[in-house]
């Protein structure tokens, strides 16, 4: 896949898409919803590139340790604090998120209580078919690329009578989002960079509605540079020809239809509800919640857990809410690289390796290597 | 954590499990998700799943394209 990174292709792109934006009535601004592709863009220095060809990239809510609400990690480090004889399996990045209560990294869990950092949903399962007099809860926390993974585990323990495995669930679906960010009318954007593998689950179609209700373009995009950068050039020209749709520039990996095996599963045993995000309040159907035959894998009732749909509290002077929403860039925030910075983060926005504050943080500087 | 690698699969079991070479590194995989995978074959994967199989000729028109771009830049 150098091929991908060739600079020659990678500067041929750049001009087409620098002609192609002069040409259009308002300098475009376009959003990356997910936040690996802020990552690629910043890593590959094509944020500044892409400003000095005149078009403005903007990060999106797509980072799922970000969304989660400040209730749900809460939620978490109580779990883990007050129940004995307890695993809590998570993702390595959800604990470091500051909240009032710490993070999962300070908390002092219950006797017999412990956190363990996995990489898969299986990892929790097989400790707690291992463990049997042990509960393992799950911190599920995802968008579509994430959640047919857990409920693939949750249908599996299920179907093996482990009561004691559980889930504490912060499943987010990204087309609501879109939905709410374009409704507030809070940011003027010219398009979007849809997320590749987000999109490898659901397909093209949740997204056409930004085409056909907002008149917008967009293109679902992989993670190379030059995927980035045909996905802004069609933006761009879709833009230009007034023919807003969904374009598909990662079809090496993904289908138009996405992935029905996935989707049939994450349907089976999860029902849509109205969830609250971090910054961008509650949104209709935007969350996943058990349906009622899989109600006892749910953590948060077991244990007598905040309800879900509350928000809860951010850390005070923490504007990663405003930054998910694109209503200001990192370096808005007064305490960006003053008072919040990786090693001591305000929110998790500088926390995660998807976090627009984190990645503005660590490559914001980055310079154009002299010709 | 949408991060995905692409990753060749070496083993596949009836039961959906197996592993992939991601990068000369040997990864365990669920492969359940994409029921049409075969030995050999890439796939994308998430949190320990495949999520996507990939496309031979999708890939190689690709690049293609790119080849082609950075050839017709080069003076």
């Amino acid at each position: 896949m150098k091929e991908l990174r060739d600079p020659k292709a990678i500067r041929r792109l750049l001009g087409d898409i620098g002609e192609k934006a002069r040409l259009l009535p308002r300098p475009p601004r376009i959003m990356e919803v997910c936040g690996t592709h802020t990552m690629a863009l910043f890593r590959h220095g094509l944020t500044p590139l892409l400003a000095e060809a005149g078009v403005e990239m903007v990060s999106g809510p797509g980072c799922p340790v970000c969304i989660t609400p400040a209730a749900i990690h809460e939620a978490a480090i109580t779990l883990v604090s007050e129940k004995e004889a307890l695993t809590l399996a998570t993702f390595g990045d959800m604990t470091r998120v500051p909240t009032r209560k710490g993070s999962l990294q300070t908390a002092v869990p219950a006797p017999g209580s412990r956190i363990k950092i996995v990489y898969s949903p299986e990892e929790a399962l097989e400790e707690a078919r291992r463990e049997p007099s042990r509960q393992v809860v799950f911190f599920g926390a995802g968008f579509e690329t994430t959640i047919p993974a857990i409920a693939f585990t949750a249908k599996r323990a299920a179907a093996e009578g482990l009561g004691n495995f559980s889930v504490l669930p912060a499943l987010w679906l990204v087309p609501p989002a879109l939905r709410a960010i374009l409704e507030a009318g809070e940011i003027a954007v010219s398009g979007f960079i849809y997320p590749g593998h987000v999109s490898a689950i659901i397909g093209a179609e949740p997204y056409e509605f930004v085409a056909r209700d907002h008149g917008l373009p967009g293109a679902i995009a992989g993670f190379e540079p030059g995927d980035i950068l045909l996905a802004v050039r069609s933006v761009l020209e879709q833009a230009a020809s007034g023919t807003p749709r969904v374009a598909l520039e990662y079809s090496r990996a993904m289908r138009a239809g996405g992935n029905p095996v996935a989707r049939a599963l994450m349907e089976e045993v999860f029902e849509p509800f109205d969830a609250a995000w971090r910054g961008l309040g509650t949104i209709p159907a935007s969350g996943l919640r058990f349906r009622e035959r899989f109600a006892g894998f749910d953590a948060t009732p077991k244990f007598g857990l905040a309800r879900l749909g509350a928000a809860g509290r951010d850390l005070p002077g923490c504007r990663c809410g405003d930054v998910l929403r694109g209503v200001i860039r990192p370096e808005g925030c007064r305490h960006f690289g003053k008072k919040c910075v990786p090693d001591s983060p305000l929110g998790p926005c500088m926390v995660s390796y998807e976090g627009a504050c984190l990645i503005h943080f660590k490559y914001g500087q980055t310079r154009r290597p002299s010709p | 954590m949408c991060l995905a690698v692409p990753a060749k699969i070496t083993r596949l079991e009836d039961s959906g499990q197996g592993t992939a070479d991601y990068m000369g590194s040997e990864v365990k995989a669920n492969f359940s998700l994409v029921p049409k995978a075969r030995l050999g074959d890439w796939v994308i994967i998430h949190a320990g799943f495949a999520i996507s199989l990939l496309d031979k000729k999708e890939a190689r028109e690709t690049l293609q394209l790119f080849k082609e771009m950075g050839a017709a830049s080069r003076r």
